[in-house]
């Protein structure tokens, strides 16, 4: 890797951040922070979930204003007054979400975000050649929903590189790309930064950063903690600035004993009811007692689909395609199976999970009523859910001022931790948990890893469906992956690479989901 | 120094409570003004609207058999609303609840009986369901849009009852007048103070707003309606069918309606007429709103919604000014609450200009 122009010391930074402090109600969201990002250079901001590395980027990109703090382009200080103020000054940002027409062609979104009128042939010309150039091939006239999250990305990066910026900035560019999409992307933003083009990459992922970055900016709850050099320092220390304490794995216990089968998924296919949403074709996987079995896949590759169909929100087209314990419970609705002890923990907490207007007592009885007995002479027992929260909030080290607060009034790492203490207080035979600890804190995460690995000890089966791969690798004892509505074949996690989860991801081997039904046997 | 909006970290409870009264506040402010251009003594004429209708012991009964219906019907919008199902026809369901109670005393009418009048009201009250079950079908089987076909068959109810008025219920001895006959004491609401109009009906107002209390915070079904309207997909991760809850709020908003359409006929109308409501069922969404979708809210919403009937019938009496004030004023609380509920979650804050830049 060739470090333009780094090791001179004197340069004028492109852009330097001096105590910037942004204040929302009730949360004091960037702290004093300090920001040096030299030419050429590739300087990460590494920070937890709700770190304030967002605000810092929008504060960078002109959508939100600082309450104090100066910002300096080129050494001269500025006011970003607006994203169209950051763009002519040579700021591109990519959002990690894409905003996208589906609709619409790949040259027409781009169109959409440039100033001016279009010539749409010649923007059609220029696509190319630059995609063409630094290798992020697109097809300027197809439509995006036809495309895969890494080319949207793409078109994304496409758009930032048409207006010739000076500085990139990317916010969690690979949480939606598999390993191999994520170098590509890597091989791209090294070539930028030889030409010249600082890149600010927000990112919680060490590997990355280590590979990629030659600076690094550590924020934590707010506030600047340093500037480091992340090729000297190793991902432990890194992991410890970013979250202050050090670091302990959830304990596994190696080779589970594995019980009888307890879920049998077979041959399940399902047609989505949304127009973008993906099919599922033939799926077949088990959990047995006792064991913890992860579903590895980029997001929108038919998790959804295959978690409706099993929490019951979405039936299935034949009873047999899933059962529990010899019972058929395809056409069951999510009551019947709950009270077959089925929990489920689904991906968004605010607005599934729990209803974020009304108090943990009521989500507690959302979906503990049944299994805990919350209604006596069919009224709602009132004292008993009350006291079914508090044990979930002593238990499971929930953060709250009380249980008639709002569930929107947590943070979303006690939340998570809310709702994964509600379904498994309920004692249930089978727990599907989707991204256990998607934006959900260190501490909070590993005290989540610990309580699923407990649970299946205790002889319950587990299902995880996440797209963090190490969190999979950390818990589970086997991993499939899901690739456009196809399930890998599962194997033990010390049998299978990152690399070959990798592939799978990307779809290459994913019709092999038929051989579960005898391999596992 | 400019004025900034800013959302609250958690909506303010007091808010609530104080939005209604700043609206009607700013309702009379405005009034103020409309009443010196209309050429009124704004003062004689607040006190026309507002204080002569209730200054006596018959002008406080009026206000209540007034509100009679408007509770009735708004108690059974606001279990719908409170779930996303916006059944607006009301008017049609109280429309409907009248025919079918009024039906059974056209067909019984030589019939002297104590269960005379429960049977009409609970064949009102299965009325104006079944005016309510069409949207449900229509809204669960085709996904029509329930405000549109709530809205439509209230024109068709008036017109179902202006056909039997001119027609085949018209009263024999009533020289040919589009009028049923005068309903008999047995199938008339009883009256509660001599000398009123105060009936029966009020009191199964404030029964179902108890009801509907008691319903909303201690049983399934009514935690399920506040689930379903707060958050869809956690209803549905709960396993609560959307499609048995849009059945339940229409039916249930429909028999509220219907009691209060045989109420009304049977009570201060006192016969079938092509037109028995000034348009209460209309005015019962303001109420709901403005009684914020809770029991007891809309009881007092409902009073105030009253006296501006009341205070329309009044100012044109006695200051001469035109029947539409009442619709005026009942607007213009309605718009003013619906622009002060910003204030539930978000605050005003006085902010300096270039504070952020320096």
């Amino acid at each position: 890797m060739s470090n333009t122009g780094l090791n001179t010391g004197t340069q004028k930074p492109r852009l330097e951040l001096k105590g910037i402090t942004k204040a929302y109600p009730g949360v004091l969201a960037n702290d004093n922070i300090d920001l040096k990002v030299l030419p050429g250079e590739i300087h990460a901001l590494l920070g937890e979930n709700g770190a304030g590395k967002s605000t810092l980027v929008k504060t960078i990109y002109g959508v939100l204003k600082a309450d104090s703090g100066d910002i300096l382009w080129n050494g001269e200080r500025i006011d970003i007054t607006s994203p169209h103020a950051a763009r002519t000054l040579g700021i591109g940002t990519i959002f990690q979400h894409f905003s996208l027409f589906e609709a619409m062609t790949v040259t027409e979104n781009i169109a959409l975000g440039l100033p001016g009128r279009q010539n749409m042939n010649d923007l059609a010309k220029r696509i190319v050649e630059i995609s063409e150039n630094y290798g992020l091939p697109l097809q300027p006239e197809r439509r995006v929903f036809t495309l895969s999250v890494g080319e949207k990305q793409r078109i994304e990066i496409v758009r930032c590189l048409l207006q010739n910026p000076k500085l990139l900035i990317m916010d969690e560019p690979t949480s939606v790309l598999t390993p191999q999409e994520a170098d590509k992307m890597f091989e791209t933003l090294r070539r930028l930064s030889d030409e010249g083009v600082s890149i600010l990459y927000i990112s919680h992922k060490l590997d990355e950063i280590k590979n990629l970055c030659h600076k690094a900016t550590i924020l934590r709850g707010g506030k600047y903690i340093s500037e480091c050099d992340p090729t000297v320092e190793t991902a432990k220390s890194l992991a410890e600035m970013m979250i202050g304490t050090n670091l302990t794995a959830p304990k596994h216990r190696e080779a589970a004993d594995r019980g009888p089968v307890r879920l049998k998924v077979r041959n399940l296919s399902l047609d989505s009811n949304d127009q973008f949403g993906v099919d599922l074709n033939l799926i077949n996987f088990e959990v047995r007692c006792g064991e913890i079995l992860g579903i590895a896949g980029v997001a929108g590759n038919g998790q959804v689909e295959l978690l409706e169909a099993l929490s019951g929100e979405t039936l299935c087209q034949n009873a047999e395609d899933i059962s529990l314990e010899q019972e058929y419970i395809g056409k069951l609705g999510p009551i019947q199976r709950r009270t077959r002890g089925i929990a489920f923990v689904p991906e968004d907490r605010l607005g599934h999970g729990s209803v974020p207007d009304m108090s943990l007592v009521d989500n507690a009885f959302l979906s503990g009523y049944t299994q805990k007995g919350l209604i006596t002479g069919g009224l709602i027992d009132t004292q008993k859910t009350t006291r079914f929260a508090n044990e979930i909030v002593k238990k499971f080290d929930v953060r709250t001022a009380g249980v008639s607060h709002k569930a929107s009034s947590l943070s979303g790492g006690n939340l998570q931790k809310f709702i994964v203490g509600r379904e498994m207080m309920q004692d249930p035979k089978l727990i599907i948990i989707a991204h256990p600890t998607w934006g959900v804190d260190a501490g909070a995460a590993s005290s989540i890893h610990q309580a699923i690995i407990d649970l299946a000890a205790s002889g319950a089966a587990v299902l995880v469906v996440s797209q963090d791969l190490d969190e999979l690798f950390a818990i589970s004892n086997r991993l499939a992956v899901i690739a456009d509505g196809r399930l890998s074949v599962s194997r033990g996690v010390h049998e299978i690479t990152i690399e070959e989860i990798g592939l799978l991801m990307g779809g290459t081997e994913g019709a092999g989901s038929k051989r579960e039904v005898e391999s596992v046997a | 120094m400019l004025l900034k909006i800013e959302k609250r970290p958690e909506s303010s409870h007091s808010m609530v409570y104080v939005t209604p009264i700043l609206a009607l506040l700013l309702t009379v402010l405005t009034g103020i003004v409309l009443f010196k251009i209309l050429g009124v003594d704004p003062i004689e004429a607040l006190k026309n609207f507002f204080i002569v209708p209730i200054n006596n012991q018959y002008g406080a009964t009026e206000l209540l058999v007034k509100a009679t219906p408007l509770i009735l019907c708004a108690i059974g919008l606001s279990v719908g609303f409170r779930a996303n199902v916006w059944n607006i026809g009301a008017e049609g369901q109280l429309t409907l609840g009248a025919i079918f109670g009024g039906g059974v005393f056209i067909y019984f009418h030589d019939v002297d009986s104590v269960f005379l009048l429960p049977i009409m009201i609970v064949m009102g009250a299965i009325g104006g369901a079944l005016w309510g079950a069409i949207p449900a079908f229509l809204k669960t089987r085709f996904n029509a849009n329930e405000i549109l076909t709530s809205l439509m068959l209230v024109y068709v109810a008036l017109l179902l009852l202006s056909l039997l008025v001119h027609g085949s219920w018209k009263d024999p001895d009533g020289y040919n007048f589009p009028e049923s006959r005068i309903f008999s004491d047995s199938a008339t609401m009883p009256i509660l103070l001599e000398g009123t109009r105060l009936h029966f009906g009020t009191i199964l107002a404030l029964l179902a707003a108890l009801g509907t209390w008691f319903m909303l915070g201690k049983t399934l079904v009514g935690f399920q309606i506040k689930v379903i309207g707060a958050a869809p997909k956690a209803g549905s991760y709960a396993g609560f069918s959307q499609k048995k809850i849009v059945w339940f709020c229409l039916l249930f908003g429909g028999a509220m309606a219907g009691i209060a359409g045989v109420s009304e006929v049977a009570g201060p109308v006192g016969q079938l007429l092509p037109s028995i409501s000034p348009g209460y069922g209309f005015t019962a969404i303001i109420v709901a709103f403005l009684g914020r979708l809770h029991p007891v809210g809309i009881i007092f919403a409902g009073l105030l919604m009253a006296l501006t009937y009341l205070g329309g019938e009044t100012a044109q009496i006695n200051l001469g000014l035109p029947v539409a004030v009442t619709g005026v004023f009942q607007g213009m609380i309605l718009f003013y609450l619906l622009a002060c509920d910003v204030l539930v979650n978000y605050r005003f804050r006085l902010a300096r200009f270039g504070k952020a830049a320096s």
